[in-house]
């Protein structure tokens, strides 16, 4: 199943991968990442296509893309 | 033996450093240095160069960071408003440790001043210049023979030092005519030995950067430094200087540039006239050739300076000497001074010594 | 399962150390993919501007200079004029094509130079916190013009593809925006063919790209991505303005 592995040392949490989504299956955590930011996670696991859309939104290389 | 070829002090400058090897001229029009890029714009197709006449002396001195980055003999030219607008660049090559040649063929100021010789420029040219903590050499041809050679050596030292360099010329210089033979053989760009710092193709090898900024704490300082050694090393080993007639001299006249050849004729007056007068000439100006004149300090208790600004190069001549003679100055701002002129203010300080 | 977005090698791998949700690492990431693609690494010389993007010469992979603002066009010119075997790119923002490099912009596309510019469009000054920029939509607050830019009192915008597209020497004009995902995508292609027309020695391109600010602005990024579409865009259309093809 495609997934999205995002790396939270990496991520800024500007949350442009969330509106990238037009599955909406990413969503921000709840908890701190070491830099600070609420980071971004593939919330719900069974709707990634892999399309890949929140990757290239995102200015920090911080978002994986596995199929 | 070369042939002796009659030119004009801009041509003869411009011909010296397509000699030296550059193959790259940016400039832009202003007088008293026309010339210049008007050579360059035919001289450097012919030797498979590029020129190029910039939209403003600030582009020019930029696109010559950029070529001179890929480690090509560079040059641009200008008279003192157009230096000035190119002093941020400058700035720039030497914080990025680009070895960058121009010349300065300095008229009349400030503003917009005159299109006559002047020597105006000193302070800019052998203070750094621009913003921030650095030097250029600097050197100061007094014939047309020398606008032609000393490109040469320009490259040299900027090249073994990484350090901007220049000649510091004026209006008289660049338009006067003179026979030139040039002491070395053309060099072949070819034969230059590549530079480790050079952009250009990266194949097999780490990416290199040029840049003039380290943001990092205490970095910034690191550089200055090490470039301030490199400086250190210049003053001890690269300034140049010609004494006439001093060692018997009471009176030592100091001057550079177009200042020292009319000096020159009025030393020779005096001497015709039974003063022991001698003359004292910075060929590099910075450089200052401090050691050379101390060393006459010893024993001549009496300078005159003349330049044609209010009292720049004085400056130098007082510091050199350090309180153990007397430095007078005859100042010509943005005048020319003839030798007869000269002569009479050799004669009043002459004169007063005892 | 594989990875189908591996990081690109024309870009060093490390954290970008611009603020969430900021333009320029999109662009950045694009770049160094083109360079990957093209197989150019080795041959390319970026400059990178005085501006935020000044840190442009610590994440590309390949050779990299840094000059004084607004200047990139002048040393890229330098440079490919003396090694035209390299492909060299100019990345710069607002203040710094549009403002105090102007004249460079418009010499070095008069000139046809085969360069490759690209021109970060976030109607506002980044680094030094927040000043107007030739830009800045008229009402858009700044620093410097806190109620808002006026007609009266700072003039207009410049749109600089429409205005660059009155010269010939201007090969290649396109203005793109990376607001959305698909318009990254887009970006990308247009990035794409100003690196391949240098390849093919058409002369100046240059793409403008639309970004974001979101710190400068005070919005989030997602507000600042809406800003883009909803208040740049109808002033600075996207679209190719000269092309080669033409």
């Amino acid at each position: 199943m495609p997934e999205i592995r995002v790396d939270e040392t990496r991520c800024k949490g500007c949350e442009l991968c969330v509106t990238a989504c037009n599955l909406k299956c990413i969503a921000m955590s709840e908890t701190f990442s070491v830099t600070g930011y609420y980071p971004a996670k593939l919330a719900k696991l069974e709707c990634c296509t892999g399309c890949g859309l929140c990757a290239q939104i995102c200015p920090d290389l911080a978002i994986e893309v596995w199929k | 033996m070369a042939e002796k070829i009659l030119m004009k002090g801009n041509e003869a400058l411009a011909e010296g450093a397509v000699r030296a090897g550059c193959r790259f001229f940016a400039g832009y029009p202003i007088t008293p240095q026309n010339e210049v890029p008007e050579y360059m714009s035919w001289r450097m197709p012919e030797v498979g160069g590029s020129f190029i006449q910039a939209e403003s002396e600030v582009a020019a001195i930029n696109m010559l960071y950029g070529a001179s980055a890929t480690g090509i003999r560079t040059m641009t030219s200008s008279s003192s408003p157009g230096i000035s607008l190119k002093q941020e660049g400058i700035s720039y090559c030497a914080g990025a440790d680009l070895p960058i040649f121009f010349a300065n063929v300095v008229r009349g100021g400030p503003g917009l001043g005159n299109i006559a010789a002047g020597q105006g420029d000193y302070f800019q040219s052998t203070r750094g210049g621009g913003h921030g903590d650095y030097y250029t050499i600097v050197m100061a041809p007094n014939c047309v023979e020398e606008m032609g050679n000393f490109p040469r050596r320009c490259y040299e030292l900027a090249e073994k030092y990484r350090v901007p360099a220049m000649v510091l010329a004026d209006a008289i210089l660049g338009q006067m005519m003179e026979p030139v033979e040039f002491d070395f053989e053309p060099v072949d760009p070819k034969t230059l030995k590549a530079h480790d710092w050079a952009l250009g193709i990266a194949a097999g090898r780490e990416r290199r950067i040029v840049r003039s900024y380290d943001l990092r704490e205490g970095k910034l300082e690191l550089l200055n430094l090490e470039r301030m050694e490199r400086y250190r090393k210049i003053q001890e080993k690269e300034a140049l200087h010609e004494n006439r007639q001093t060692d018997d001299a009471k009176l030592v006249v100091a001057a550079y540039g177009t200042s020292s050849r009319i000096a020159a004729g009025a030393v020779k007056m005096a001497r015709d006239k039974g003063m022991k007068v001698g003359l004292f000439r910075p060929i590099t100006l910075w450089p200052f050739p401090t050691k050379a004149l101390a060393t006459i300090a010893e024993h001549v208790k009496n300078f005159l300076v003349v330049e044609m600004s209010m009292g720049q190069f004085v400056e130098d001549v007082r510091l050199a000497v350090c309180g153990t003679a007397r430095v007078d100055l005859y100042a010509r701002p943005a005048g020319v001074p003839s030798a007869d002129e000269v002569f009479t203010e050799i004669e009043k300080v002459y004169q007063g010594i005892r | 399962m594989k990875l189908i977005n591996k990081k690109p090698s024309s870009l060093v791998d490390k954290p970008m150390r611009y603020c969430p949700g900021c333009g320029h690492g999109i662009v950045h990431r694009l770049i160094a993919e083109i360079m990957d693609e093209l197989d150019i690494r080795e041959h390319t010389v970026g400059v990178a501007p005085v501006g935020c993007a000044v840190f442009a010469d610590e994440y590309f992979n390949c050779d990299m200079i840094q000059g004084p603002h607004g200047r990139g066009p002048a040393i890229a010119t330098g440079i490919k004029r003396s090694k035209p075997e390299c492909i060299v790119f100019s990345y710069q923002g607002d203040g710094d094509l549009a403002s105090i490099g102007m004249a460079e912009t418009v010499h070095s596309a008069a000139r046809s130079e085969n360069i490759t510019i690209i021109f970060i469009n976030n109607a506002i000054y980044g680094m030094t916190g927040g000043q107007m920029a030739p830009t800045t939509l008229l009402g858009q607050t700044s620093s410097t013009c806190p109620a808002g830019r006026s007609v009266a009192v700072n003039g207009y915008p410049i749109k600089v593809c429409e205005m660059l597209a009155q010269l010939e020497g201007a090969r290649y004009l396109e203005r793109t925006s990376v607001s959305t995902a698909p318009g990254v995508i887009k970006t990308k292609k247009a990035i794409k063919k100003a690196f391949q027309n240098q390849i093919d020695c058409v002369g100046f391109s240059m793409v403008e790209v639309l970004s974001t600010c979101p710190t400068n602005w005070g919005m989030t990024p997602v507000q600042g991505a809406r800003f883009v579409d909803e208040k740049m865009t109808p002033i600075y259309p996207l679209g190719v303005f000269r092309s080669p093809e033409q």
